[in-house]
């Protein structure tokens, strides 16, 4: 999760914009849940409390959506990622997301993405290209660069594969 | 009639030094001696630790041809040799702190080596507290990451510096201000004891040895092969304190001697993790020999002899001549 | 060029550019990043002839330090939080020594309770320890303090210590503007020291001084840090003609010249405070901020002509001593010695809390009404304490009061905070 706020501040980066990610800083133990948060702006962000309100959610491991209050601050004019193959229904959020515009949410089997375009469960790449899909804030382009920066050979351009796959399946729907 | 033959070394078992060869004597006022610990500083009469420091870093310069730096830890040694203005030392020295001396002396190497100086040898010093208590952290880095420094301890069995605390190299039953012996206590504690050398052994390094004032020949043979070997090398040589120990000036080396002879300081050397030579007692003798002139262990003698006590500490003389091998085949 | 990167490998490639000859590292959250990025750039070749050393403690990284600055080579390491006490013998001795050793903060609150998370207690416990301490607001602030710092050290023959708050910039990543080889050449001289271990000449160094020098030795110290207040301001205009960017220098106004309340700081935190003046401003309420880079040695001058229109200062500080309040208010209040300007303190930000714009809000409206207490901890839960006071009033054992907290928090089982 901290590697996929750091990807989406470099592909806003890359678009000339400031961009901020940091993590709820924890210990370095593989598996805790972490949150993990990234600021854009078209200026210089002095901003350094945690991101309290966001515009946009992206719910990694969908396993925590119901012991770890999720939602807190976001806004319904906001945007929600969830990776999961299960839709909004199955995982009892019908109710909560008619309150958001309907292309401003979204589940994304990003770990099946992942699983193939990767051969690994990582599914960081997946939800960006999503994210790039419902948000418009970033260009599929600029992910994929970012992608492209942080995994360098052929870990990211299976990753970029796997984001423009996600993208893709939502563009076209 | 025959001449009779003056011994100038009383109280031991060597003649003078005049029946040597010249080669083997011991003297210590010739021109040609380096001196890097000069006279003037404000060690006590008969301190072991002064003669040793001087025997070391004089091999030690001399093999190095006066290319070497010092750092010491803190204690006597650094204490008797910089009451600034004025210093003993002819060699580049530094003193930083109590505990940090291998991890000053790393440092001093990784510098020179940064600057291509590796004909420059670096030379660390401490007394017993700064090396194998306070000190002994960074003296395990230092072995473990082998660096290329030769470490030399002064072993005087407590911490003088401060007037004679325990320290753990301070023998069972022996009286310091911190173990003192009043009603059923017999001075220190009757511990495993912490075998420096051997910790440092286990570390691997190529080289280890123990040495004693007793015998300074052997003592420079040692700094001189020490100086020749890369990597991280260890050398603790036994001491006698005057003051701690409670004995005249003029039985140090008799002391350092008798410490020998009975077993209680084995003189070994080993490479890289395992003993490769061992100096032999030529004449073993009971531990009362060495505990009796030292008035730390004068309680085990008076009012009443402890024999229980004596007893124990034979039986570590004992194990030490076991585990070392230190009474030789025909010995 | 700018990048996008993380606070910790940003600093570590500038430190790279100062061509360290000898790294000491240890691992400590949260500075650990650091060191792990500079033993790749070692490696690599990036940092020129350099040696690499891995310690057994934070006491043994310093002392390498130590031992390498004395015999002539520029020497670095890093650190936090119990690392930095577990050092402390250390780092006065290096400035004792008068070594120009450059070490980074990473900086992070004191256990125990033991927490990793980011307040200045650490770096705050060693500030009268000799060493120069420079804080970063951002990471661009870092980069090019720590540049500065070799400079800064190697000049006057005393250490530097850069403080850059733990994981609010370590483990941001943000945009940098990494300076080039050439520049940081340019502005960094190899390092000539003024005194080193070599057999050609030999010194000693590290003598007992009695009490007929010791207080000479001290104050020359002192002096050092007089002379420092100067230089880091030329330090910081020569910076700027070779890099392009005013950084640095020993302290930096914010919209405070014209300001009736005027809001001191150091580290992250300002930035966040900048945002609030801002705010504020647009609002109508006449507010500023000075952010204190050289916490040590401390602008005095420079802050009580920063400060003199202010009708009230309020600081903001990660750090507590028990029982009095503030620390950086002492000297900001020193700095003001002889005015009347009421000087507020706000606690904030301990182990690591968020300090929002909105608590900031309502404390620095608290304070231009003249209505905050002083000391005030922001955002403290006074449910919590009053809970744990009375519990430790019905009976004596009445348990140890941080896992008492928790329990009563709910927090006891792991839940994420």
């Amino acid at each position: 999760m901290v590697s996929a706020a750091e990807m989406l501040s470099v592909a806003a980066f890359i678009e000339g914009d400031h961009a901020q990610a940091f993590p709820s800083f924890g210990s370095e133990r593989m598996g805790a849940p972490v949150v993990a948060f990234c600021r854009i702006d078209d200026k210089e962000i002095r901003l350094r409390e945690p991101v309290m309100s966001p515009d946009a959610l992206i719910v990694q491991d969908s396993t925590l959506l119901h012991q770890v209050d999720l939602f807190s601050g976001l806004d319904t004019r906001g945007y929600l990622l969830i990776n999961t193959r299960r839709s909004y229904q199955d995982l009892g959020l019908g109710d909560y997301v008619t309150r958001f515009p309907p292309h401003h949410i979204c589940t994304v089997a990003a770990t099946e993405w992942a699983r193939e375009f990767v051969g690994r469960p990582f599914p960081n790449a997946a939800l960006l290209g999503a994210f790039a899909a419902v948000t418009y804030r970033v260009k599929l382009e600029s992910v994929e660069a970012a992608i492209r920066r942080r995994f360098p050979g052929k870990l990211g351009e299976d990753n970029a594969a796997a984001a423009a796959k996600a993208y893709d399946s939502i563009r076209t729907n | 009639m025959s001449q009779r033959i003056k011994f100038y070394q009383t109280g031991t078992l060597t003649v003078g030094n005049r029946l040597l060869d010249a080669k083997d004597r011991t003297v210590q006022a010739t021109l040609d001696r380096g001196n890097s610990l000069t006279s003037g500083h404000r060690a006590c009469q008969g301190c072991g630790e002064a003669l040793g420091a001087r025997y070391v870093v004089d091999a030690a310069m001399r093999w190095a041809d006066n290319r070497v730096v010092a750092v010491n830890a803190t204690g006597c040694l650094e204490v008797f040799s910089t009451p600034y203005p004025e210093s003993s030392w002819q060699v580049p020295w530094i003193h930083s702190l109590f505990g940090n001396a291998p991890a000053v002396a790393t440092g001093v190497r990784a510098a020179l080596r940064a600057k291509g100086r590796t004909d420059v040898k670096v030379l660390a010093q401490g007394g017993d507290g700064g090396t194998v208590d306070i000190g002994f952290g960074c003296l395990s880095g230092m072995f473990e990451r082998n660096d290329d420094v030769l470490y030399v301890c002064y072993d005087n069995e407590a911490y003088m510096n401060t007037g004679v605390q325990r320290s753990s190299r301070t023998p069972p039953a022996a009286r310091t201000a911190t173990t003192p012996p009043v009603g059923n206590s017999s001075g220190n504690v009757f511990g495993q004891g912490k075998n420096a050398a051997l910790i440092a052994m286990a570390h691997n390094i190529p080289y280890v040895a123990t040495a004693s004032v007793a015998d300074l020949h052997d003592l420079e043979e040692k700094v001189t092969k020490a100086m020749g070997i890369d990597g991280a090398r260890y050398i603790h040589v036994h001491v006698p304190c005057p003051l701690g120990w409670g004995s005249p000036p003029h039985d140090t080396i008799r002391l350092a001697r008798l410490a020998v002879e009975t077993g209680l300081f084995a003189l070994f050397e080993a490479e890289d993790g395992e003993v490769s030579d061992v100096t032999h007692i030529r004449r073993r003798l009971p531990v009362e020999e060495y505990l009796k002139p030292q008035r730390r262990f004068a309680h085990l003698f008076r009012p009443q002899t402890d024999a229980d006590a004596i007893g124990q500490i034979q039986s570590i003389a004992d194990r030490n001549i076991e585990k070392f091998g230190l009474i030789g085949r025909n010995g | 060029m700018l990048k996008q990167i993380e606070g910790s490998f940003a600093v570590a490639e500038a430190i790279a550019l100062c061509r360290p000859e000898v790294i000491c590292a240890y691992p400590i959250t949260p500075q650990t990043h650091i060191v792990e990025r500079l033993s790749e750039l070692v490696r690599t070749g990036d940092v020129g002839n350099c040696q690499y050393i891995n310690v057994e403690s934070e006491f043994a990284a310093l002392s390498v330090a130590i031992g390498a600055s004395a015999a002539g080579a520029r020497a670095y390491t890093a650190t936090s939080s119990q690392g930095l006490l577990f050092m402390a013998e250390a780092v006065y001795n290096a400035s004792g020594l008068g070594l120009p050793i450059v070490m980074t903060i990473g900086n992070r609150a004191i256990g125990a309770p033991i927490n990793i998370w980011n307040d200045h207690s650490d770096s705050m416990a060693l500030r009268d320890a000799g060493w120069i301490q420079l804080y970063a607001e951002t990471n661009q602030d870092a980069v090019d303090l720590h540049i500065q710092a070799f400079r800064l050290a190697e000049q006057l023959s005393v250490p530097v210590m850069v403080c850059e708050d733990g994981f609010i910039l370590t483990h941001a990543c943000e945009q940098v503007d990494m300076p080039d080889s050439e520049q940081v050449d340019s502005y960094l001289p190899p390092f000539e020291p003024v005194q080193v271990l070599d057999p050609a000449e030999p010194i000693t160094m590290g003598a007992m001084v009695g009490p007929e020098a010791f207080t000479e030795v001290r104050y020359l110290a002192h002096h050092k840090h007089l002379r420092a207040i100067e230089v880091i301001p030329e330090l910081s205009t020569e910076f700027e003609h070779i890099f392009g960017r005013n950084t640095g220098g020993l302290i930096e106004p914010y919209r405070s010249e014209d300001a009736e309340t005027v809001i001191v700081a150091l580290g992250s935190v300002v930035g966040t405070i900048k945002d609030v003046v801002d705010e504020m401003r647009d609002e109508g309420v006449s507010l500023g901020a000075v952010k204190v880079v050289s916490f040590r040695p401390f602008p005095l001058l420079a802050l009580r002509e920063a400060l003199q229109n202010a009708k009230r200062v309020i600081v903001v500080e990660k750090c507590l001593a028990d029982g009095l309040g503030g620390i950086v208010v002492g000297s900001v209040r020193m700095s003001l010695r002889g005015t009347s300007t009421p000087v507020y303190t706000i606690i904030a930000g301990l182990g690591g809390r968020a300090i929002t714009k909105k608590s900031l809000r309502r404390a620095f409206n608290e304070a231009v009404a003249d209505r905050l207490e002083d000391p005030h901890f922001l955002d403290l839960d006074w449910k919590v304490i009053d809970h744990e006071l009375a519990r430790s009033q019905e009976k004596r054992r009445s348990g140890p009061i941080a896992e008492n907290i928790l329990r009563e928090l709910g927090l006891v089982g792991g839940k994420p905070v």
